[in-house]
């Protein structure tokens, strides 16, 4: 098994003015994306959502900014760290995510030798 | 790393008897070359399973092919050279995983174990049978993680076995820039972890329309080059065909396998004659079809019927259907516009393409009247998605041309100048327009 990390990236816009059972049916399916992936045969390590990209502040070297590093549309709002078995079933579990306001990007978490 | 010797000689892949012992060094290059043809995809594929990395696979492949000069030269040519090669190269890379730790320590490529299925019987060291592992290769290489150009890029390098320079040739870019994109493209495979393996059943329609893109895409690239004095590039359209007869070979009841062969086929049956001997572009009705290649028309509709015959056709197939009307038509005037106007009705359906609605388009207008067909043109000149496609303001202008409009055919035999960069297809287009540009 390898470790991926699935990048939520959503619409922040669509969130701000989703209606409260939108946002029901969002926590719902997250719920039940849980189990999803176990009936794949996967599992997920850990999993967390990130407050909007207004509450972000960016530091470079020592300067200290309001906002996030770059503005975009689509923002990263949160994201799983999974295991599974391959490419194949790390796509399967992305297809899997909710991600109603967006979209997901599956990045494999780097291994390093003798850790 | 440089060619093993002589001296790793597979004991079991020996000369065959009565090839003769003798320096024959010229037969056994011809043989050497033979070998790179035939069996490069079979031998890296096979190789690939042992050594775990595509990379590795590839430089005791290349290894294999130089010590195999050296050793048929002197030994004569063994009587299976893909087995041969392929125990070599696979004894290299053993060696080598063997001997080398920080190559042991490479992410190693996802192998399942050799399931059953033909020839991947039994199969590993020791039983003499070798797994036929070229279909994993190629369903790696056009797995859909991996962007179209390096689907295609690392199907020719490592499916085709040409080197970087012959593919950087092809696709008109610097050898350094086809050299990135083929180096990205293995480290997304080991890194993202992208099984070595065939597509379970479910994914495979999907996963096989990639590879079959791929393939059509490597003949369409040859077929009219994308740049450059010739209109044909002989090298990708004959690649293109040995890659679909190998995937026939080893999916022999896929119908879309089927359909593309007898696609290329088809219409490879016409190379010879597209182009006058100074090299001057001849259409479709100018062919002279008593120089169509018969037996690849005759082999080609054999597997079109077959292709049709399980129902619900796919695009390859209906496409080589339409191929098929046209070489079987005994000549221009003869050719059966209605049926080929319902086939692409069948084609817009399985394949929601504008290209295909150009396609259709014309064929509507040999059908139905040249009006008919600039009505349908019109509709895609507003729909957007084909703008900067060449042939759509070549096939208007055709049709403007037949009705004797000769200042907008002009225009828009202009406007297909600006997109078109293929020497021929451009003096074909030049000279159209001289003949409708009023004259002074």
């Amino acid at each position: 098994m390898a470790e991926y990390l699935i990048l939520i990236n959503e619409d922040e816009s669509s969130y701000a003015t989703a209606s409260p059972e939108v946002l029901q049916e969002v926590m719902e399916a997250h719920n039940r994306f849980a189990k999803q992936v176990e009936e794949t045969g996967g599992s997920i390590v850990s999993g967390r959502a990130l407050q909007p990209t207004t509450t972000a502040t960016s530091v470079r070297g020592d300067v200290v900014t309001d906002g996030p590093f770059a503005e975009t549309k689509e923002a990263l709002g949160g994201f799983y760290l999974v295991e599974a078995r391959d490419l194949d079933h790390a796509l399967e579990i992305g297809k899997l995510c909710p991600a109603r306001f967006g979209g997901v990007e599956v990045r494999p978490i780097m291994v390093f030798d003798g850790m | 790393m440089t060619g093993s010797t002589a001296g790793d000689l597979p004991a079991d892949a020996g000369p065959s008897p009565g090839s003769g012992a003798g320096k024959d060094r010229p037969a056994a290059a011809d043989a050497v070359a033979d070998a790179h043809r035939r069996e490069w995809a079979f031998v890296l594929a096979a190789t690939a399973r042992v050594a775990g990395d595509l990379d590795l696979a590839e430089e005791c492949v290349q290894d294999a092919y130089v010590s195999a000069l050296e050793a048929w030269s002197q030994q004569g040519v063994p009587r299976n050279p893909g087995a041969w090669l392929t125990t070599t190269a696979r004894r290299r890379a053993i060696d080598l995983l063997r001997r080398d730790t920080t190559l042991r320590r490479k992410l190693p490529l996802l192998v399942e174990p050799a399931g059953p299925g033909p020839g991947a019987a039994a199969g590993e060291e020791g039983s003499g049978v070798i797994p036929d592992d070229r279909l994993r290769l190629i369903f790696t290489c056009c797995h859909p993680a991996l962007a179209r150009e390096a689907q295609v890029a690392l199907t020719l390098r490592l499916v085709c076995g040409l080197s970087t320079a012959e593919i950087a040739q092809a696709f008109l870019v610097s050898e350094p820039t086809m050299a990135a994109r083929v180096t990205r493209a293995k480290k997304k495979i080991s890194g993202a972890r992208i099984a070595y393996r065939v597509p379970a059943a479910p994914e495979l329609p999907d996963r096989l329309d990639a590879v079959l893109t791929v393939v059509h895409l490597l003949y369409t690239t040859g077929h009219t080059a994308p740049g450059g004095g010739h209109l044909v590039r002989d090298d990708l359209v004959d690649r293109a065909i040995g890659l679909a007869r190998m995937l026939r070979l080893l999916m022999p009841d896929e119908p879309e396998v089927r359909g593309l062969l007898a696609l290329l086929l088809l219409t490879d049956a016409r190379r010879a004659t597209r182009c006058a001997p100074d090299g001057r572009l001849l259409l479709l009705e100018e062919q002279d079809r008593s120089q169509w290649d018969r037996p690849a028309i005759d082999e080609g509709t054999a597997m079109v019927r077959a292709a049709l015959r399980g129902g619900r056709p796919g695009r390859f197939a209906l496409q080589a259907a339409i191929a098929a009307l046209h070489a079987r038509a005994p000549a221009y005037q003869d050719t059966d516009w209605r049926q080929i106007l319902r086939l692409y009705d069948l084609l817009g359906r399985a394949w929601i393409s504008p290209v295909v609605a150009l396609n259709r388009a014309v064929a509507l207008a040999m059908a139905d009247g040249p009006e008919a067909g600039l009505a349908a043109i019109s509709d895609l000149e507003h729909d957007g998605r084909l703008a900067g496609y060449r042939y759509l303001p070549a096939a208007k202008a055709d049709l403007l041309r037949r009705l004797g409009r000769a200042d907008e055919a002009a225009q828009a035999y202009r406007c297909a100048l600006e997109l078109t960069a293929n020497q021929p297809e451009r003096d074909f287009l030049t000279h159209r327009l001289a003949e409708v540009e009023p004259s002074g």
